[in-house]
């Protein structure tokens, strides 16, 4: 069995594995790296649980080989937080408007409406909607989760005008 | 799922990669996007013993759009498709299409090229080629030829493509300028493949269709280029008789199997709908 050695910055860390050629980047996050931020939801590419920010776009990790992800950098939930340690806007939006109930989801919806935002900072419900169609959440309806990310729209426009 | 084992190689150029493809023989498999084949090697309904990923290939990422002559390389991706400017406005319905595959995060990753050489009658991709009358680059070990998308489908998962060969390029020219195009395809919910979809891209003068092309997805073994459905609108102001002709042309040829998303008659009539829906759309579209 082939055995990779994978160097990737995650998180603003440099990380080296090394790892069966077969591994998924979902199991080097998690089993590896104890990064348990993005979970496996439903391992067939659906759910959008496993999403991170992978060279600055949204990928799903459980769809992702290890040598494929050799040499890239993400961003997890974990790497989310301001660096004073403070919740990221999106964060205190879901936190304050009950963007999720279980939870299972939302560091993937997270990680995903932060990209979202990057690329259309002031996007309107039907471009939340879609942006978000690629994480699947059981519990809330959606409904609070395209709320907090609006509400977040707007804090990181305001953020970014105080600055 | 933790798929089988295999040695992975990410060859630096097209001729090292086609040289590893030699050497391994049909033990190895081109790794694109890996968004059909890694579900596939989850299930193991493929079992590479060798991948080679092409990503490190930069000639394999270009868009070239010169005049009306279009060259997408195999590894452009298919949000880098909907991201084109000079795509979108030459031939937007390689837009309309890729908007309707999949999600972001997969459209992220999954290729073009991928997408025309899986073989899978479920990808969007391979009618709208047809259609178009694009024109697939393989390279192998004794060079490089042109196959036609029309005619590079044999049944689903066999293409003409050889073991040995990467697909490197699509090419086709444009259609002429105003030009209307629409994709229709019906799906379930975000990430399904089609119950049916069509293509068509058609130019009108005077209120009178001066040409017309039709690609259907998901409907039979491989993708369909419908040209009797296509023939049925030339000549017409595309009212409801030619539509209708259409409609009867493309269900006459269209052969799916009953799935999960509904027994063969049912696809047929959704065949009809979406041609219908097409064309209106792309009447709509034209100038
Ligand atoms: C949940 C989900 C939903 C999807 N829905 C749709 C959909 O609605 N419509 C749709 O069209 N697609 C859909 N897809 C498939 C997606 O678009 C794939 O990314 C695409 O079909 C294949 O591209 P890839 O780059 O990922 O190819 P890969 O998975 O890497 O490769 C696919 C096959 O083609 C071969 N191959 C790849 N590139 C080349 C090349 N350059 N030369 C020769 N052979 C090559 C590989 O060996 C492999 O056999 C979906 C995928 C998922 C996971
Ligand atoms: S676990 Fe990756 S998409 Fe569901
Ligand atoms: S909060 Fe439970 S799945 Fe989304």
């Amino acid at each position: 069995m082939q055995k990779l050695d994978i160097k990737m910055n995650i998180n603003g860390a440099d990380v080296e594995v090394n790892v069966d050629s077969r591994t998924l980047l979902i199991h080097i996050l998690r089993e590896e790296l104890n990064i348990t931020g993005p979970h496996i939801g439903c391992d067939t590419t659906h759910c959008g649980a496993c999403t991170v920010d992978l060279d600055g776009k949204s990928v799903k990790a459980c769809t992702i080989f290890a040598g494929q992800a050799n040499g890239t950098t993400i961003k997890t939930i974990e790497g989310m937080a301001n660096a004073d340690g403070t919740l990221h806007a999106l964060q205190a939006a879901f936190k304050d408007n009950h963007g999720l109930q279980c939870g299972f989801c939302t560091p993937g919806m997270i990680v995903r409406a932060y990209r979202l935002l990057k690329e259309n900072p002031n996007p309107t419900e039907t471009e939340i909607r879609y942006g978000i169609s690629g994480n699947l959440c059981r519990c809330t309806g959606y409904q609070n989760i395209v709320k907090s990310i609006q509400v977040a729209a707007t804090e990181l426009s305001q953020q970014e005008a105080a600055e | 799922m933790i798929p089988g084992s295999f040695e992975y190689h990410r060859p630096p150029t097209i001729s090292d990669a086609v040289g590893l493809l030699v050497s391994f023989g049909d033990d190895a498999l081109i790794l694109a996007g890996g968004h059909s084949l890694i579900p596939m090697m989850k299930l193991r309904m493929a079992v590479p013993e060798y991948l080679i990923d092409l990503q490190d290939i930069s000639s394999l990422k270009s868009i070239s759009v010169e005049g009306d002559q279009i060259t997408l390389g195999a590894m452009v991706t298919q949000a880098e498709l909907i991201a084109s400017s000079a795509l979108s406005e030459k031939c937007p319905i390689l837009q309309t299409t890729s908007l309707q595959i999949a999600d972001p995060q997969i459209r992220n990753v999954g290729t073009i090229g991928g997408n025309v050489a899986n073989g899978d009658p479920g990808n969007d991709m391979p009618a709208v080629m047809q259609l178009l009358d694009a024109t697939y680059t393989l390279v192998g070990p004794n060079g490089e030829r042109d196959v036609k998308a029309r005619d590079f489908y044999e049944t689903a998962y066999f293409t003409e493509r050889a073991d040995d060969e990467i697909l490197t390029a699509i090419k086709f020219t444009a259609p002429a300028a105003g030009h209307g195009s629409a994709y229709e395809k019906q799906k379930r919910k975000i990430g399904d493949y089609a119950t049916a979809a069509a293509g068509v891209v058609l130019t009108m003068a005077d209120g009178i269709c001066t040409s017309a092309s039709i690609g259907l997805t998901n409907v039979a073994d491989t993708p369909l280029w419908a040209e009797a459905s296509a023939a049925a609108l030339v000549g017409t102001s595309v009212d409801e008789p030619a539509i209708k002709a259409a409609m009867d042309a493309a269900k006459a040829i269209a052969d799916p199997a009953q799935d999960s998303r509904g027994p063969r008659e049912f696809r047929i009539h959704v065949t009809g709908i979406m041609v219908q829906r097409a064309i209106q759309q792309a009447v709509k579209n034209a100038q």
